[in-house]
């Protein structure tokens, strides 16, 4: 749902703010291209189902049941399956969430940031501290062990000790899943140009990468798994939707921007294909009416793509990738062929940022925190 | 004479006011788009004795970051007649690329506006000066040519830390200063608020600001008619021997430095034999003329007026802000306040790959024809191979510099934090011979003599001087102290600014000094430094062990109190994969030139790592 009433300083996602959205027709669009897309990848089953944007909670329950059951026909949709809806705390009343549930939503990722009024405000979010509480709190109740808060950190002019604060406020409040971001500036956001002219000042590298561990450790004290770069989760209460991506399994992008990666066998190819969906609300929608769907861009990945995504997404995860996984994207050439020769992967395993063995190839806690400086020498390795 | 005389005559009809309220009328003969209004070059000259200097205002517009400078010089530009009215007028007088992507401007421009008011034809010489703190020696010798200036300030972010310091420039300079509050079409603007502050910080009365909206054109016309009455006209004679000064300067590969000048006396023509004060070099005037904003030829230029000149000079270091130009034989006082650029912000840059040194060296050489502010000295890593290193302005400047290296030379850079020169009193006579001083100067960490060697290490220091509004003084003090100086002097010179005054070793200014400076005060603190020689210094050479060996070329020299690492995080965000995998696999290809060292392949990406500053925990 690519729509908001109001932009964040900080957001480069594709995002649209109108003064009035046809949702009977966005959400007839929406139906046809899951309907077509579903068809097209002769997928069978269905593991979850994830609802983005945008805010995806500005949508009417009423379109929201509407894409499931689009869904359900055109596949098995287990009554199960993981089903989550983002949700912005202003639009995020408890008859609205109630709403949500009886068409059939039964996870919730709630945008919530910061509990700190001035860094909302900085951020250019639509509600405050206290509404986020209430949003949370109301989610809890409706879905309980099921929702999960969004945090960020790395503000600009965000101090360790207001940092801190923020964590142990969240930590308070949030149920069994939270998502942690460090605050990147996108060139043409307001939040970007407002540091680089200066009004705003820029963190220090070394001040996110401490705000980052405190939290690491704080949330795995308070008994949540890092179980990926950004993500942790207590008491069994992952996202089985994330972990498909971080797993490179097959996923269907629905709507203006929506990514995908499957093999459309409906169209006899055998390749699985990076796809984008067209970005641009009203173009995506001609194009889904007179074609069925609007399919921006498509591309075949190469053999050695496929294995670079599942190498730099794998290792997000504390699991890394398995033996097993690796197998199936690279027949001929095991884990072991790759990185136990001698080479990059054998250098950090010694720094002790890598491990190789029998269950596969992970990053270690350390490790973890320095992923995006061992990627490029493991994807070099690779190449060769 | 006659003929330009109805020429000139003819052109002062035409530009006459427009009705505020309706669209312009154009002369029929004039294209619909954003064209120059006059002829090709070398036409119709310009007679520019038509304009007395009573008839000539010559005025700056400065403003914080985004407040709307040039927008409004936009709407001058159209009201005047100067350029056409359409909707494709944005930020005209920014003509550089990374300036209209960025929003900003970096290199001031003018442009000569013709208005009539009353009656009386005007002459109203618009210099557009850099918004950006990095740039303020620029904007102090733009405003030298101005007798006022137009001080744009938002109506919702109100009085912001370039509106300062701008406007204390222009108040040093005694320049008549028009307070206008812009962007009053918007929702959250507070113009009693501003005007309220405006008189509290700078003593304006509230009643001398004109309140404005640039991008609807709203009241602008009012600002013009402000500029006439309040802004006195420059006070300088024809008569007097000519003395100009160079505000400005580009480079034009087919016609030479075009240097943009304001005459403080005397006239100017084609054929004139003129001399630069700083340089002593003589030329010969090829052409003068008004910028509108594009050059216009005319056939003088006289005092008072401001344009520009081309005389044969082929770099623009022989046309250097601030200098001052006259003719031979008359020389004059040369004008006050010239001084070469100082930069505050170095950085050592190499090619990624020393088959490039060639290309980045042409590519240098042509950025730095038309920005002679930028400082080149050559220097040699014996990680990175042959580069240079630089020295800019400011932390801007040099991003600045760098986006147009990739985007106008499509050039990748490794920018590293740049070498100090230390140096060490020898105490070992067999090291004293072979190099033939007591004293040597250590350029690279491998020349390092060992500390037997060694009666006394120094590292070179300076003199940093930091003006600062008062609430910042902790904040800045910590910082000064968290880089190893010494205060030598704190004074407050007014009840809201302090003067401070440090000495600082110069490795701990060198990189991003200026800009933590600048974050901790919100932007409100300045700072200038001058040598201030060498001082003992406990210095160490860290080497940088790998599998156990030390590698020599990851050496650095630090100080005894800061040899320690702190490491990088990655990136956490959700998203899109597709742009991750691209922006990695860039990475990777960059870390497949690799250096050998013995039996261990080091990535380059290491090296880098390390030799960029090292911050301590």
């Amino acid at each position: 749902w690519p729509y908001c009433r109001k932009r964040c300083s900080y957001c480069n996602f594709n995002k649209y703010v109108v003064p009035a959205v046809d949702e009977a027709a966005v959400r007839a669009c929406l139906v046809r291209e899951a309907q077509t897309l579903l068809r097209l990848s002769r997928v069978r089953s269905i593991t979850s189902v994830f609802f983005g944007g945008g805010t995806p909670s500005l949508a009417s329950p009423g379109t929201i049941a509407a894409v499931l059951e689009a869904v359900a026909g055109a596949a098995h949709l287990p009554a199960d399956a993981e089903v989550t809806l983002e949700v912005n705390p202003s639009s995020a009343s408890t008859p609205r969430l109630a709403g949500f549930r009886a068409a059939g939503v039964n996870r919730l990722s709630i945008g919530v940031q910061s509990l700190d009024d001035a860094e909302l405000r900085l951020l250019g979010r639509e509600h405050t501290a206290a509404e986020a509480r209430e949003a949370v709190e109301a989610a809890r109740r409706l879905f309980p062990g099921r929702t999960s808060i969004d945090l960020l950190f790395g503000l600009p002019g965000q101090s360790r000790s207001a940092w801190a604060r923020g964590l142990e406020a969240a930590l308070g409040l949030c149920d069994d899943h939270v998502s942690l971001y460090q605050l990147t500036l996108e060139r043409g956001t307001v939040l970007a140009a407002q540091v680089q002219g200066g009004s705003l000042p820029t963190p220090a590298q070394d001040l996110l990468a401490d705000m980052y561990h405190t939290a690491c450790d704080a949330l795995v004290a308070a008994g949540f798994r890092h179980y990926e770069v950004s993500n942790f989760a207590r008491k069994g209460a992952l996202s089985t939707h994330n972990l498909s991506y971080w797993r490179a399994e097959q996923y269907i992008g629905v709507g203006p921007g929506a990514h995908g990666r499957f093999v459309p066998w409906g169209e006899g190819s055998c390749s699985r294909e990076a796809r984008v969906q067209t970005l641009e609300p009203d173009a995506w929608m001609r194009e889904v009416q007179s074609r069925g769907h609007g399919t921006r861009r498509r591309v075949v990945l190469s053999p050695l793509e496929q294995l670079e995504e599942v190498l730099a997404l794998g290792l997000r995860t504390d699991e890394g990738i398995t033996q097993e996984r690796w197998g199936r994207f690279s027949p001929q050439l095991s884990l072991e062929a790759v990185f136990g020769v001698p080479g990059e992967a054998q250098e950090l395993q010694q720094q002790g940022w890598l491990v190789l063995d029998g269950s596969g190839l992970r990053c270690s806690r350390e490790g973890l925190a320095l992923l995006d400086s061992l990627l490029p020498a493991l994807l070099c390795q690779l190449q060769r | 004479m006659a003929l330009a005389g109805r020429t000139a005559l003819r052109w002062a009809r035409l530009w006459s006011p427009r009705p505020a309220a309706g669209a312009l009328r154009l002369p029929s003969w004039r294209p619909a788009a954003c064209v120059r209004l006059y002829g090709s070059r070398g036409e119709e000259k310009l007679d520019m004795s038509m304009y007395p200097v009573e008839s000539i205002r010559n005025f700056s517009i400065i403003a914080h970051v985004d407040h709307g400078k040039s927008t409004l010089a936009d709407r001058l530009l159209e009201i005047t007649g100067t350029i056409a009215k359409t909707g494709c007028n944005k930020q005209v007088l920014d003509k550089l690329q990374v300036e209209r992507e960025r929003g900003i401007t970096v290199k001031a421009q003018s442009a000569s506006l013709f208005y009539n008011h009353n009656e009386v034809n005007y002459l109203l010489n618009l210099i557009d000066t850099p918004g950006h703190v990095d740039f303020s020696y620029e904007v102090s010798r733009s405003l030298s040519a101005c007798q006022g200036v137009i001080l744009v300030v938002d109506a919702n972010e109100g009085i912001q830390a370039q509106t300062v310091a701008n406007f204390y420039l222009a108040f040093e300079a005694q320049l008549a200063i028009i307070p206008v509050i812009n962007k009053i079409d918007l929702k959250n603007a507070d113009p009693e608020r501003v005007e309220k502050q405006i008189e509290k910080l700078f003593d304006i009365p509230v009643d001398e600001c004109v309140r404005i909206s640039a991008k609807r054109g709203t009241n602008v016309e009012k600002v013009l008619q402000k500029v006439i009455e309040k802004i006195p006209p420059p006070h300088c004679n024809t008569a007097d021997p000519l003395k100009a000064l160079v505000f400005d300067s580009t480079f034009d590969h087919y016609r030479g430095v075009i240097a943009n000048i304001a005459l403080f006396g005397g006239e100017i023509e084609k054929g004139h034999k003129i001399v630069s004060a700083h340089t002593k070099k003589r030329y010969e005037v090829n052409e003068v003329g008004i910028l509108t904003p594009n050059e216009q030829p005319t056939h003088k230029l006289y005092a008072g007026q401001v344009g520009y000149l081309i005389a044969g000079m082929k770099e623009v270091t022989e046309a250097q802000i601030g200098d001052t130009l006259f003719l031979y034989k008359q020389p004059v006082e040369p004008l006050p306040g010239f001084k070469s650029a100082k930069p505050m912000v170095f950085a050592g840059m190499y090619p990624v790959d020393q088959t490039e040194y060639n290309n980045l060296k042409s590519a240098l050489e042509r950025l730095t024809l038309n920005d002679s502010s930028v400082n080149v000295h050559r220097d040699n890593s014996l990680a990175l191979g042959a580069g240079w290193r630089l020295g800019f302005l400011g932390l801007l400047h040099m991003e600045v510099f760098n986006q147009r290296l990739e985007q106008e030379y499509n050039m990748s850079v490794i920018l590293t934090a740049p070498t100090v020169p230390y140096k060490a009193v020898l105490s070992s006579a067999k090291l004293i011979k072979e190099y033939g001083k007591k004293e040597i100067t250590i350029i690279s960490p491998a020349q390092f003599p060992d500390k037997l060697s060694v009666s006394e290490y120094l590292e070179p220091t300076v003199l940093g001087t930091i003006v600062t509004p008062q609430e910042y003084i902790g904040k800045i003090i910590v910082l000064c102290q968290d880089r190893r100086a010494v205060q030598k002097d704190m004074l407050y010179i007014d009840e809201h600014r302090v003067m401070l005054k440090y000495l600082f070793p110069l490795n701990e200014i060198v990189v991003d000094f200026y800009d933590a400076l600048k974050s901790l005060s919100s932007g409100y603190a300045s700072f200038d430094y001058e040598d201030a020689g060498y001082q003992a210094a406990d210095l160490i050479k860290m080497d940088i062990l790998l599998n156990g060996n030390p590698v020599e070329e990851l050496a650095t020299i630090v100080h005894k109190l800061k040899a320690y690492r702190k490491n990088v995080v990655a990136k956490c965000y959700g998203g899109d994969i597709t742009r991750r995998m691209k922006l990695l696999k860039r990475q990777a290809e960059g870390k497949k030139l690799m250096r050998k060292i013995g039996n261990v392949e080091v990535p380059r990406d290491a090296f880098i790592r390390v030799l960029k500053r090292q911050t301590d925990k």
